[in-house]
């Protein structure tokens, strides 16, 4: 039932693109396409080098060598993770312009004194855009390939020096080969978050296949057009999640292979080690010290300046309360996903759990217009069923309530809940649920008396992590919310797209600050594994 | 129409579960009086675990019927779900829910008593398997000893038509796991409880049941009391699962069977000339310096503590015969006389 609540969007967007006229896709084919395309090839493929790169070097760093600082650095190294790109992209555009910050102080250090004689190049290109995407996704490489190094590699790096392996030679011929699931898997869901993004190339020019289906819907309101481009957007990501299966499969494999044993970090001298340091704070430093700064400043002037106005509180409202329904779907369906996948272990119950789960590879652009033709003929079906029965019109029931947009988040995070509490749950002995039911507990109350006490946390960490990915979503929210409805996200995509910044810097701060959340908590649970 | 008896605790009557190709359970019938010990015992895969998950009802058959106290629970065209079935269960891993007390996990089976009800017939029960000052520890803060008394404090609670134990004793250490086993079947006994308990320990199954079921592929072997097992197995299957028997090559004629080591008179209904195989207990078989039937010569010897193992060369034997003996040899003794008790022998025909 999940399973095809998930699937009838997509079941749509292809319908919809038979729809257009040939023609149609002879003009995208010859016109918009080809520049899109390549354009997002080669985003993804800067932004796949930029993070693997970063989110290697930075894995490799905290667990080698022993330094002072390293351990506030592994977590660290992860706050990047709570900056949205397209908030990054707005808060660059600001510090780097000609006459921002950065550029009027090395100005004033070189003894310039126009923009006009010294400028640095344009943020506003493809290689501003894919270094910032990076500095904000390498986390995604980070994760996987720490916990890699960390676990795996241990004994193998030991009996490579025992052959006589230089320490610096051990990293590229042990530990970065052993590596390379955990570092394919990162790369990939960097990478889904790429296409996913929308604000971040629009604000910098660069024109990728997502943000034609948005143009190609709103300015031109050609839903067969942007179907089509959405079900080649889809196709790109189902390569990815292929990458990423295969990728994985090794990775099972190789983490067989050999016992968990504590890697021991190499000890430096206090120079080199302040080096290190310092070296690890850089990415922490652009992708998320610079802009949290410089969105506190411009939101306390902003506040300063014109008090928090009503908008705002009314975004924050609006914002809080469909990311708290979305949340509260999401994991009743992620929770319905999960234990029949337990209750009824078999073919069924784990292909519709794989089919659900599905949603989250797919961008928000691509799930919103899939929703939206949906759910707009099931508008017109109540509306002329109540017309027949009733003689009232209840016009555009669904997507005029935020209903779509509700359905839109659930699939696009039904993954991450499905797949926390499928976690939570798989900690839990099968035997208690037998012993459950042979002490006279129904299936239903064996879920209540057992199941959600012992996984309360799992669903806790699951919700937290729905809801803060609920606030930062833009593409969709920009596309299906009801009329009128401003949240964080739009509102400050609105003002960026004015070249008004600092209206929104308020909101921007906002959603930074909820976005820490599961930050926090990562390296809450980071610290307890040890 | 399916008679239905008094008499019986729990009648099995032809259940069959299938795992792909592979039958789990066979075809098994099998009937428990009230107040018996049923030992299930064979090696790992022969089913002995999925028949009681079948008769708890948390596993259901492909064919077959299940009657509990008398009442079809499982059958063509009736399934009881195992929450209505009152059943206890202990399971090899206790199953202890870790987010609650010992008297909460307890009182978690009491459902249909009224609370004031339900905390009296935990006192009891805990009382009487002598757990009361467990009574607020959560599971983590038990040795695996204590667990287990919960485990089956929880599943007696209830007053179950029937107790299942799998593997109840095989998380205990081997210095524990006597007396634990000892204590728990003297109570069960005492309460007249009907008991069916898997195990794959041989000593174990010999010594816990007053009757044991040997399983092998999904199907009974032989079902007996200890005894029937142990000294009169029907089948090689049977006298091998229970001993670690020498075996010797010889043919069948005129009611003995020839050996290289001598004749071995054995009535059998097989053809003469047949061949046949010997088979003799380790402890059958005494050695002595100087008085026995034939000559052997000591090949190794390890020391057990309770018994001494000689492997002893023999003529004409290819393989040297295995003794177990209580008696102490000096350390210096090489060659021996042997001498075999006759009456503890058994022969079966070869394949």
């Amino acid at each position: 039932m999940v399973a095809a609540l998930v699937a009838l969007p997509v079941v749509g967007l292809f319908l919809q693109a038979i729809q257009g006229s040939p023609g149609l896709w002879q003009h995208l084919a010859t016109t918009i396409l080809p520049i899109s395309m390549v354009d997002t090839i080669i985003l993804l493929l800067g932004v796949g080098i930029v993070s693997a790169v970063i989110g290697t070097t930075m894995a490799w760093l905290v667990t080698a060598y022993s330094f002072p600082g390293r351990r506030t650095l592994e977590w660290a190294l992860l706050l990047p993770l709570a900056v949205p790109t397209y908030i990054i992209a707005y808060a660059y555009l600001d510090i780097l312009h000609p006459i921002g910050p950065v550029q009027s102080v090395i100005r004033w250090l070189l003894g310039y004194s126009s923009p006009r004689e010294f400028r640095l190049p344009d943020v506003r290109s493809m290689p501003g855009c894919i270094l910032l995407l990076g500095f904000v996704l390498y986390p995604y490489v980070y994760m996987p390939t720490r916990v890699m190094f960390l676990t795996q590699s241990a004994n193998l790096i030991d009996a490579a020096r025992t052959l006589g392996i230089s320490r610096r030679a051990i990293f590229w011929n042990v530990a970065l080969p052993l590596a390379r699931p955990a570092v394919a898997v990162g790369v990939s869901l960097a990478l889904m978050e790429t296409l996913n993004d929308v604000g971040a190339s629009e604000f910098l020019g660069v024109r990728t296949l997502t943000v034609s289906i948005y143009t190609t819907w709103i300015t031109r309101t050609d839903l067969p057009g942007a179907s089509q481009i959405a079900l080649l957007l889809l196709l790109m990501v189902v390569a990815l999640v292929s990458f990423e299966r295969w990728a994985r499969r090794r990775q099972r494999y190789s983490a067989t292979a050999q016992r968990n044993r504590g890697f021991e970090p190499l000890r430096v001298s206090s120079p080199k080690g302040l080096l290190l340091l310092m070296l690890g704070l850089t990415p922490i430093l652009i992708g998320f010290a610079g802009p949290a700064l410089y969105l506190s400043t411009s939101a306390w002037q902003r506040i300063r300046f014109a008090g928090i106005s009503s908008n705002l509180l009314n975004e924050a409202v609006n914002t809080i309360a469909l990311a708290v329904i979305a949340t509260a779907t999401t994991i009743a369906f992620g929770l319905v996903v999960a234990y029949a996948n337990r209750l009824r272990p078999g073919a069924v119950s784990s292909w519709s759990y794989r089919f659900a789960t599905m949603g989250y590879a797919a961008p928000g652009t691509v799930v919103a217009i899939g929703v939206l033709i949906v759910l707009a003929t099931a508008d017109r079906l109540v509306d002329q069923t109540a017309i027949d029965w009733f003689g009232v019109s209840t016009g555009l029931l669904f997507i005029g309530s935020g209903a779509a947009l509700i359905y839109a988040y659930t699939m696009r995070f039904l993954a991450i809940s499905a797949g926390g509490i499928d976690a939570g749950l798989a900690r839990i002995p099968l035997s208690l649920d037998q012993a459950s039911r042979l002490l006279g507990q129904s299936p239903a109350g064996t879920l209540r008396h057992i199941h959600l006490p012992l996984s309360k946390a799992a669903l806790t960490a699951a919700g937290l992590l729905v809801f803060v990915d609920c606030v930062k979503e833009l593409p969709a929210t920009l596309l299906l919310r009801p009329l009128n409805i401003e949240t964080f996200a739009t509102h400050l995509y609105g003002e960026a797209a004015r070249g008004t910044y600092e209206e929104a810097s308020v909101a921007a701060l906002a959603i930074l600050l909820i976005g820490m959340l599961p930050v926090i908590l990562l390296s809450r649970i980071g610290r307890s594994d040890r | 129409m399916v008679a239905e008896t008094d008499e019986f605790a729990l009648e099995i009557r032809d259940v069959t579960r299938r795992f792909g190709p592979t039958a789990a359970v066979g075809g098994i019938s099998l009937s428990v009086r009230k107040g018996e010990i049923i030992c299930l015992v064979g090696h790992s895969g022969c089913g002995k675990s999925t028949l009681l998950r079948l008769i708890a009802g948390v596993d259901t058959p492909d064919g077959g019927r299940i009657l509990l106290a008398g009442k079809e629970i499982s059958g063509p065209s009736i399934f009881i779900e195992p929450e209505a079935r009152n059943v206890g269960f202990v399971f090899q891993d206790y199953a202890l829910f870790p987010h609650l007390t010992v008297e909460q996990n307890i009182l978690f089976g009491l459902k249909r008593y009224n609370r004031a009800e339900a905390i009296r017939r935990t006192s009891e029960v805990i009382g009487r398997i002598g757990i009361t000052h467990l009574i607020d520890r959560f599971p983590h803060m038990l040795s695996g000893g204590e667990q287990q008394r919960v485990a089956l404090a929880r599943a007696l609670a209830p007053r179950p038509h029937i107790l299942l134990m799998d593997e109840p004793f095989s998380n205990l250490d081997q210095s524990l796991r006597d007396r634990v086993r000892d204590n728990t079947l003297s109570l069960l006994k005492t309460l007249g409880t009907t008991v069916i308990m898997v195990t794959h320990d041989p000593d174990e199954a010999l010594s816990a049941g007053d009757r044991v079921v040997l399983m092998k592929a999904g199907e009974v072997v032989q079902t007996g009391s200890g005894y029937d097992l142990h000294d009169r197995p029907l089948t090689p299957y049977a006298a091998e699962f229970f001993c670690d028997f020498n075996k010797v090559p010889g043919v069948y004629k005129g009611g003995v069977i020839k050996t290289a080591m001598g004749a071995f008179s054995q009535a059998m209904a097989i053809p003469e000339g047949s061949p046949s195989t010997i088979y003799i207990r380790p402890q059958a078989i005494s050695i002595s310096r100087d008085d026995g039937d034939f000559a052997g010569r000591i090949e190794r010897r390890s020391f057990h503590g309770e018994f001494e193992q000689f492997l002893v060369r023999v003529d004409n034997l290819e393989t040297p015969l295995r003794v177990r003996s209580t008696k102490r040899l000096p350390p210096d003794v090489d060659l021996v006389r042997v001498s075999i008790a006759n009456d503890q022998v058994l022969a079966f025909p070869s394949d």
